[in-house]
């Protein structure tokens, strides 16, 4: 892997954007893309909780993005507010830590006017779901060429133990001491119900599992959404062991590989059927006709399938998902942006004289 | 108020043998009010266009409500358009028309009050029927109780004579209804003798698709012309001669318009793409309407799912080596007041465009007001100044822009451009700038590309000594990769601080860095001729934004009467111009007129303790010129006694 990013018509030739990236590359030779996971980390001491789950998430980012074979200058990492979006401050690229919920929309502003960037946002629960979740639905629907990590802990960490959209109904904490009301979100339910091209879930802790569902969304043309659980082990600590735990873990997960028949569970004791109204259902794989059981196909252009998989786990986490949900093709916005400006400038190219003059003017004489 | 030359000039004789006089005016008013389904400001615009294509100097002031269709015939209804052209140069839109037309009883009601007696009132009888009356409450025909006795009333059944016209167009009656703007448009241009091709080729260009309406309106424009013409009603008709203008090339333009060219140019004269973040909001949507058509010019314009989204996107653009940009009105600027801080302490360039309307909240979306000053000065949390400058006419729009580029450039920094409804929507002549004369701010970009720090880092909060700036270097720039974001930052490194001394050392630096923007700012530019007596001015008059044209009038009225005032008229806000502490004190007295409750009177208060006296007025509409001379009068004529006193 190493093809280096697109280089797409910026809209403006000899703009100075092309000339400081041309005048760097020559100060420092080529676009260096042969790299190891300690070129991508920074002089900043890292500041997270002991034993955080973000520890684990960001050595998996570090060792599997020099893989790419993308310049650290062409990768760009945007974040809300929260524990998690601490994270550019770590990683040896272009980074903004910004405002808490508004990292998609500033990514798409970056990723729009520079389709030649690997742009990548880094939030949570909080800062995706409850105050940002406006710009997450509509960055997705709009496929702006992005890729997502949800770090995804079901609670406020940063602010010190409050419910968050993905707590589930009835937790206790500090700002529900009699018990949380609200109904939570399935952050995969929402992104393909937001028609999102690219729709994953890991967990922090497999990196092999992580890592392969993150080359997949980054490989990915279009806005990919990969939620990825992580224990907060300060404010929620065991959140996920019903999925982590060696026993439970395979009986409650899911694994989704392409092409591959739906069966889990020890022995493969369990599968995933399809059920009544275009829903799935888990079965008992000795009791179903080996054609019964759902190959699971990620391509699939309508997102019913997706969504119904995604649907399949309760709040509690039993029979979760895990991989890629929905991989499929769909022209980007950036791409579709950069296209609109070549064919206006194709059909009539820039004259600033004649905007300004417009198309009624008269002349008065000396 | 009224023509100064009225005697006729020639007449001439109509086909039916009537003879018609024509009388030069040196300016007119006329105000056009319909329904808002009536296409006042359609026809408001094509007449606007005529005058300008015919050389006159004009300024407009579209007046419309919120609602797109108000119900029909009732007064919330009502919109109107006012023109005011002369063979002068004017500054206003004039503070009353001389000429009224109102297209029902509703639009009667609602601006028969702005007509002075005497002045000409035009109304399409038609409409007069006992159902539009009764919607506005009035008890009787207006037009046959003799309460408009006091006008020049010019009853024309405009709505049958368009019908008479259309009948062999094939359009049914609805259809041929909605023309009678143009034979109302018609029949004006008749009167005051404007050029006709213009508004035919606007209708052929407009209707290519629909061959049928547009040679509809087209007839029906002609029928009014040639009723103008033939018809004993209007015995007179009304010469005013182009206005002496510099020479050279001259357009109509809006202040939209003029914002948006700005905007563009500033991108070509800075060699970098236009990023436009914008979510829809009256009445600055227009400039989202007309950059989305200048795409060619590698102008990207995204409608975003909010305010907030289209600022953060802009930052996103700027971050990456783009010109953010995003406009907004009314609500819209206090949503993104905490994007625009996280651009403070990025300290990325980015324009905020705020077109200002009447507030609070939803306030008077339609509705001029300049009320967003102080929130524009401080409305976000922290210490978070910000550079804020407006423009005065619509046609300034176009300079306003391009500085507030410059300043956003130059210095790293979001800068707030305060228009208002007022300049957005108002039109007047302007003359078409050479290129090779606008700015040049390629010197204002120049994107970092090698480290600057001792040992080979890059340090992005390392400042250029003399603007404070901060250095930009945009992702995909090889060896510059740095993180910002809007935790406080360390000194020259931009790490992350909670020093306490840093801080304090940080919050006073982007203060000095905003404060020194003074320096790149010419002299205050004052209006201060001497008097008659060679006396010297005791009051200046000291604005912002769009009251320049109504202060302007004001002012040439108090000069006409013998007495003298100083002009001043503020581009920048924020910073003010480093001499303008001493230049207030030279007067014994300072007025500053605004359209909020005296906001830049506090800011100069506070600044120099000068003791400013505001004159405020928030009606949604511009001040009239008459208003404020009477204002300036008052104060001057008060100094001049206490003078007086002093001396004896």
């Amino acid at each position: 892997m190493t093809t280096a990013p697109h280089r797409h018509d910026l809209g403006m030739p000899g703009s100075p954007i092309d000339a400081a990236i041309a005048a760097s590359v020559v100060t420092q030779g080529e676009k260096q893309t042969a790299l190891k996971a300690k070129d991508m980390k920074t002089d900043q001491e890292v500041r997270w909780c002991p034993g955080c789950g973000d520890y684990v998430i960001l050595n998996a980012v570090q060792s599997f993005l020099p893989s790419l074979g993308i310049a650290r200058e062409d990768m760009v990492i945007v974040s809300g507010i929260g524990c998690s979006s601490r994270f550019p401050y770590y990683m040896n690229t272009y980074g903004m830590h910004s405002i808490h919920g508004r990292a998609p929309a500033i990514a798409t502003g970056l990723a729009a006017s520079r389709p030649d960037l690997s742009v990548w946002v880094v939030t949570g629960d909080g800062d995706a779901l409850s105050i940002g979740g406006n710009h997450l639905i509509h960055t997705l629907r709009r496929n702006v060429n992005l890729t997502i990590l949800l770090f995804n802990n079901r609670i406020y960490g940063l602010t010190k133990g409050q419910y968050s959209p993905t707590s589930e109904v009835g937790k206790v904490t500090k700002s529900t001491p009699m018990g949380s009301l609200d109904h939570p979100f399935n952050p995969v339910s929402l992104a393909i119900g937001a028609d999102a091209t690219f729709v994953g879930r890991a967990m922090d802790s497999d990196r092999k599992g992580l890592t392969d569902v993150l080359r997949q969304a980054a490989e990915h043309q279009g806005t990919s959404l990969v939620e990825i659980y992580q224990n907060c082990n300060i404010f929620n600590d065991g959140a996920f062991d019903l999925l982590k735990d060696p026993t439970t873990g395979p009986m409650w997960s899911i694994p989704l590989v392409h092409g591959e028949p739906l069966v889990f569970g020890p022995d493969g004791a369990s599968c995933v059927v399809r059920d009544e109204f275009g829903g799935l259902r888990i079965a008992e794989t000795n009791q179903v006709d080996a054609s019964e059981i759902v190959v699971h196909d990620a391509h699939r252009q309508d997102p019913s399938y997706a969504f119904a998989l995604s649907r399949l786990s309760s709040q509690d986490l039993r029979y979760t998902p895990m991989g890629v949900f929905r991989s499929v093709q769909k022209p980007t916005y950036d791409a579709m942006m950069a296209e609109q400006l070549h064919v206006a400038a194709t059909q009539q190219p820039a004259d600033l004289d004649a905007l300004l003059a417009g198309s009624d003017t008269w002349t008065v004489k000396a | 108020m009224t023509a100064t030359d009225r005697s006729p000039v020639a007449t001439s004789s109509a086909p039916g043998g009537f003879v018609k006089s024509v009388v030069e005016l040196d300016r007119v008013v006329i105000r056009l009010a319909g329904d808002s389904g009536d296409g006042m400001q359609l026809t408001g615009n094509r007449f606007t266009s005529e005058t300008a294509s015919f050389g006159n100097d004009l300024s407009t002031l579209p007046n419309f409500p919120a609602e797109i269709r108000a119900p029909t015939g009732t007064l919330p209804g009502v919109s109107s358009f006012q023109l005011h052209f002369a063979d002068h140069d004017i500054m206003t839109p004039g503070d009353a028309p001389d000429v009224l037309v109102a297209m029902n009883p509703a639009a009667l009601k609602a601006n028969l009050v702005d007509l002075p007696g005497g002045g000409l009132l035009i109304v399409d009888a038609d409409q007069f029927t006992p159902r539009n009356l009764a919607k506005v409450g009035y008890a009787t025909n207006p037009l046959e109780d003799g309460s408009l006795e006091s006008w020049q009333t010019v009853s024309v059944p405009l709505t049958s004579m368009t019908l008479d016209a259309l009948a062999d167009s094939g359009l049914g009656k609805k259809e041929s209804e909605r023309s009678k703007n143009m034979f109302t448009l018609g029949l004006l241009s008749w009167m005051y003798h404007r050029p006709t091709e213009g508004t035919i080729r606007f209708l052929e260009r407009t209707f290519r698709r629909k061959p049928e309406i547009a040679a509809a309106n087209i007839a029906a424009f002609r029928a009014g012309y040639n009723y103008g013409e033939t018809t004993e009603a209007f015995a007179v008709s009304y010469e005013i001669k182009p206005a002496p203008m510099a020479p050279g090339r001259y357009r109509n333009i809006s202040g939209n318009q003029a914002l948006s060219l700005g905007l563009v140019a500033a991108g070509q004269r800075s060699g970098l793409p236009i990023f436009l973040g914008a979510y829809p909001i009256t009445p600055a949507s227009d400039i989202l309407h007309e950059l989305s058509k200048h795409k060619a010019f590698g102008v990207r314009t995204f409608q975003a799912e909010d305010e907030i989204a289209g600022v953060a996107a802009a930052i996103g653009a700027s971050f990456g080596g783009a010109l953010g940009i995003t406009t907004t009105s009314g609500p819209g600027i206090s949503l993104k007041s905490e994007a625009i801080g996280l651009a403070v302490m990025t300290e990325l360039p980015l324009v905020v465009i705020d077109v200002q309307r009447g507030g609070p909240s939803t306030g008077l979306p339609t509705k001029t007001e300049q009320s967003d000053l102080l929130q524009a000065m401080f409305g976000r949390n922290g210490e978070a100044p910000l550079p804020v400058i407006a423009p005065r006419s619509p046609g300034d729009c176009f300079d306003a822009a391009i500085e507030a580029c410059r300043i956003a450039l130059t210095y790293r920094t979001p800068v707030i451009l305060l228009s208002d409804g007022y300049l957005a929507n108002g039109a007047e002549p302007w003359p078409v700038p050479a290129i090779d004369a606008l700015p040049d701010l390629t010197r204002a970009v120049r994107f970092a590309t090698e480290p600057n720090g001792e040992d080979g880092e890059f340090l992005p909060y390392l400042r250029d000594p003399e603007t404070l700036a901060r250095p930009w270097a945009i992702p995909g720039t090889a060896g510059m990769q740095h993180r910002i974001g809007g935790l406080e930052k360390a000194d020259k490194t931009g790490n992350i601080s909670y020093d306490a001394a840093n801080h304090d050392f940080m919050v006073r630096t982007r203060q000095a860095k905003i404060d020194g923007i003074a320096a790149s700012l010419p002299p205050t530019e004052v209006d201060d001729p001497e008097g008659p007596d060679g006396e010297k001015a005791r009051v200046a008059v000291i604005g912002w934004g769009s009251t320049y044209g109504p202060i302007g009038a004001a002012c040439r009225r108090i000069r006409a009467s013998g007495r003298s005032v100083a002009q001043i008229h503020l581009r920048h806000l924020n910073p003010m111009p480093a001499d303008l502490g001493d230049i207030l004190r030279r007067y014994d007295r300072v007025v500053c007129p605004e359209m909020n409750l005296g906001q830049l009177a506090m800011l100069l208060r506070a600044k120099y303790l000068v003791d400013v006296e505001s004159h405020t007025q928030v009606r949604g509409l511009p001040f009239r010129a008459s208003e404020l001379a009477a204002v300036l009068q008052e104060t001057i004529d008060r100094a001049a006694a206490r003078g007086n006193g002093e001396l004896q």
